[in-house]
C-alpha cells in the first residue's frame, strides 16, 4: 500500500476520515473581481451554487421555472394546489400539519454534504424509519394473501437458512472448506444468529419467538407466560420471493440511521431560499442558452407572458436544468456535451399520499413509522415517522412506485384514479382503508411540468461513454444536478455536483 | 435496475370496480378508455398486449389520453397526425431505444407488444398508415 493510502486507511479505521467525498464547507479562495454567474434552476444544486458563489464574491442571479424554490425538494400540504401536465389539477385537502414529500423523503447518514447544509441552514432533523420490524411484508400469492410481519419473515428466513447450514456443517460437508475449529465457531454463530435451539433446529419455541415475535406476548400476573407461534415454511418464503424485500434494510443507501427534516422535506429548500431567495427570478422558462468568448446569454420567457422573450447575461453559467428538458433546448455547447445531454432517459415514479380519519396503523396494528412492502402495484406503504401515538387524523404514503411497469401504469391514470386504485389495493393489506379513508393526492413524476420525470436514469453504457463529457465545463457553461452525479435521484448528488462544478469553475476564473 | 427485467412476468390482471370519489378536479374526467378495464403488470415488464391497452397504460402517461402531448418547462410531442409516424421504422426505433428523456421500452415490451402499440398509433389519432408492423420487424430493429 502506498504511503498516503496507508495513512488514509489508518485514519479511516480510527474514524478521523470520512468515506464521503464531502470534506466540509467549500473554500473558494481569491477575489473573482466582480465575475458574474447565471444559475439556471433553483433546486438544491442551483441554490447550493448560488449560496457559495455569492459568498465567494461573485455576482449571482438565478432563473427558476416554478413560482417557488426547491425543485424536486418539495412537500404537499393541505391547501396546496398542483397542476400536472395535461391540465389535471389537484388541491391537497390534508388537515393542517399533515403532508407528504412527493420527491425525496429520506436522508442517509452518510450524505454528509446535505446534512452539513441542514446544520448550517438550521434545518431540524428527525429519524426517518426505514426498518420497522412490526411493519408488513405482503405477497398476494403467498401465505393465503395475509400480510406478514417483517420480523417474522426475517427471523424465519434467517433461522431456517441457519438450520440448513448447521446441518451440512454437522454432516461434515464443509470439511474441505473450513477447519474443524472454525466449524465449531460457525455452529455457535448460527445458533446465536438464527435463534436455533440446542440441537441447531429452528422451531416454534420461545427462542425463535424472541426473534420472530410471540403468539402471545409476555405479560403480568396470572396469564403472564408468553406463547410462541409457528414459523412460516421456508419453502413458502422462498417461492413467494418475499426475501427480496430484506434488501431494503441491508442496502448501504437505506441503512439506519436515516433522517427527514421536521415538518417536511421542503424545509431544506425553504432554508436555502431564505439565503438566496433575493437572487431568484421566478416563473422564468428558459428557451435558449448561448455562449461566446465573453459570456453566456440565456433567453427566457415569463410563464405568464410566453410571447415576450427576455434575456439574462453573465460571464459564466451553472445550468441545473434536468436533462429531460435541457435536451430539448437549443444550447451552445460542443458535440460531446450535447451527446451527453441527450443520453439520459428519465425514470418514472409515482407517490400517492392518503389521509385517514385515524392512525389505525398505530391504534390497531402497533405500526409506528417505517415501510410495508407488497407485490401489489402500490409496492410500498410508508407510515408517518412523526406525530406518533396521537389521536386524530393521519397521512400515510399509500404508494411509491419507482421505475418498472407499474410506475408507467399509474402515471397513465388521472390523479383521481391513482388515488382510488391506491385505496383499493391498500385495503387488501389494511382493510381499515375502506372506512377510514378521507382524501388523497397523487404525483406522477413524468407529468411534473418542471422536470418531466423523476431522475436521470443512466445506463452503465451511457455513463461510461458520456458522464465525463456531461460534467466537463464547456466554454463558460457547467452543468450540475443529480444527473451530474454518481448518486442519481439523491439530493446529495445534486449538492455534490454543484460543489464540484463551482470549484472547477472558480479555478478557471482565478486563472483568467 | 436492469436486473428487474429478468423477473418473470405473470399476468395478474387485477380488474376492479372504481368509485372515483377523491379530491381531484373535473378535468380528471378527460377521456380515458383504459380506466374501465385497467391491467396491472406484476414485474418489470408490461403484461398489456393490445396496442390500445399499451397506449392507455403506458404512452398516455406522457403523450396524454388524446395523444396531443403536453408543454411544461419542456414538452412531450403530440402524436396526432404526426408525419414522423409515416416511416414505421422510426416509431419502432423510438419505442425500443427511447430518445433523449424518453425511456426505451425494449426491455419492458416484447417484439409483439411494440409492434402492436406502433400499429395502434399509426392508425389512430389522425394517423392512417395502413402498412402493418410485424413482430419480426421489431426484432430486426433491435439489432
Amino acid at each position: 500500500m502506498a504511503g498516503s493510502a496507508a495513512m488514509y486507511h489508518a485514519m479511516t479505521s480510527l474514524g478521523f476520515a470520512s468515506a464521503s467525498p464531502y470534506k466540509g464547507p467549500i473554500k473558494l479562495n481569491g477575489d473573482p473581481r466582480g465575475a458574474s454567474v447565471l444559475i439556471l434552476g433553483a433546486g438544491l444544486a442551483g441554490m447550493t451554487a448560488a449560496l457559495e458563489l455569492r459568498n465567494a464574491g461573485y455576482k449571482v442571479q438565478i432563473l427558476e421555472f416554478n413560482d417557488r424554490a426547491g425543485g424536486r425538494n418539495w412537500t404537499l400540504r393541505g391547501g396546496d394546489s398542483f397542476t400536472e401536465l395535461g391540465g389535471f389539477k389537484q388541491t391537497c385537502e390534508f388537515e393542517s400539519g399533515l403532508y407528504i414529500n412527493p420527491g425525496p423523503w429520506r436522508i442517509p447518514y452518510h450524505h454528509r454534504a446535505l446534512l452539513d447544509y441542514c446544520k448550517r441552514l438550521g434545518v431540524s432533523l428527525e429519524p426517518f424509519i426505514q426498518l420497522n420490524y412490526n411493519a408488513l411484508i405482503h405477497s398476494s400469492r403467498a401465505f393465503g394473501g395475509a400480510p406478514q410481519r417483517i420480523r417474522a419473515i426475517k427471523a424465519d428466513f434467517q433461522g431456517q437458512v441457519s438450520e440448513l447450514l448447521a446441518k451440512v456443517t454437522q454432516q461434515g460437508k464443509l470439511d474441505e472448506a473450513m477447519t474443524r475449529e472454525d466449524q465449531e465457531v460457525l455452529l455457535q454463530a448460527l445458533r446465536s444468529w438464527g435463534a436455533l435451539d440446542r440441537d441447531y433446529k429452528y422451531k416454534a419455541n420461545l427462542i425463535s419467538a424472541g426473534f420472530r415475535g410471540y403468539a402471545r406476548d409476555p405479560g403480568g400476573g396470572l396469564d403472564a407466560i408468553p406463547l410462541s407461534g409457528d414459523p412460516l415454511a421456508l419453502s413458502e418464503i422462498l417461492k413467494s420471493r418475499v426475501w427480496r424485500y430484506l434488501q431494503n434494510f441491508a442496502n448501504y443507501n437505506f441503512q439506519t440511521t436515516m433522517f427527514q427534516p421536521v415538518g417536511g422535506m421542503d424545509m431544506i429548500g425553504k432554508a436555502f431560499a431564505k439565503e438566496v431567495g433575493d437572487l431568484i427570478r421566478y416563473n422564468a422558462k428558459v428557451t435558449r442558452i448561448q455562449q461566446d468568448d465573453q459570456g453566456v446569454t440565456v433567453s427566457y420567457v415569463d410563464t405568464a407572458d410566453p410571447a415576450t422573450v427576455q434575456q439574462a447575461r453573465a460571464d459564466w453559467c451553472i445550468c441545473t436544468i434536468p436533462l429531460s428538458i435541457l435536451s430539448q433546448l437549443p444550447v451552445d455547447v460542443g458535440a460531446a456535451m450535447k451527446s451527453a445531454i441527450d443520453a439520459v432517459p428519465y425514470a418514472g415514479s409515482v407517490k400517492v399520499g392518503l389521509q385517514f380519519k385515524r392512525r389505525f396503523w398505530e391504534e390497531d396494528e402497533a405500526i409506528y413509522g417505517g415501510i410495508s412492502y407488497t407485490d401489489l402495484p402500490i409496492r410500498q406503504i410508508a407510515y408517518p415517522d412523526t406525530g406518533f401515538n396521537r389521536s386524530g387524523r393521519g397521512v400515510l404514503l399509500g404508494a411509491y412506485l419507482f421505475d418498472g411497469a407499474n410506475a408507467y401504469e399509474f402515471t397513465a391514470m388521472t390523479p383521481a384514479e391513482r388515488v382510488a386504485r391506491t385505496v383499493e389495493f391498500g385495503a387488501m393489506i389494511h382493510p381499515q382503508y375502506r372506512d377510514e379513508f378521507e382524501n388523497g393526492v397523487a404525483v406522477a413524476w413524468h407529468r411534473v411540468p418542471f422536470v418531466l420525470g423523476c431522475s436521470g436514469d443512466w445506463s452503465e453504457e451511457a455513463r461510461a461513454t458520456h458522464y465525463r463529457d456531461l460534467c466537463q465545463i464547456d466554454g463558460r457553461i457547467a452543468l450540475a444536478g443529480e444527473h451530474a452525479s454518481a448518486l442519481p435521484a439523491w439530493q446529495e448528488g445534486a449538492i455534490l455536483s454543484a460543489l464540484d462544478a463551482i470549484a472547477r469553475l472558480h479555478n478557471r476564473v482565478m486563472r483568467t | 435496475m436492469r436486473a428487474k427485467a429478468k423477473i418473470a412476468f405473470i399476468k395478474i390482471a387485477v380488474v376492479m370496480s372504481l368509485a372515483l370519489s377523491t379530491a381531484a378536479s373535473a378535468q380528471d374526467k378527460a377521456q380515458d378508455k383504459a380506466q374501465d378495464n385497467r391491467t396491472f403488470s406484476s414485474g418489470y415488464r408490461f403484461v398489456e398486449m393490445t396496442g390500445e391497452e399499451l397506449f392507455g397504460n403506458v404512452c398516455q402517461g406522457c403523450h396524454m389520453p388524446d395523444a396531443a402531448g403536453a408543454i411544461g418547462a419542456g414538452s412531450y410531442p403530440s402524436l396526432v397526425g404526426n408525419r414522423n409516424l409515416e416511416a414505421s421504422g422510426y416509431p419502432v426505433y423510438l419505442v425500443v431505444n427511447g430518445r433523449r428523456g424518453m425511456p426505451g421500452f425494449g426491455d419492458m415490451m416484447t417484439d409483439g407488444q411494440i409492434a402492436a402499440v406502433v400499429n395502434y398509433l399509426r392508425t389512430h389519432f389522425g394517423n392512417n398508415y395502413q402498412d402493418v408492423v410485424t413482430a419480426r420487424d421489431v426484432r430486426d430493429a433491435r439489432r
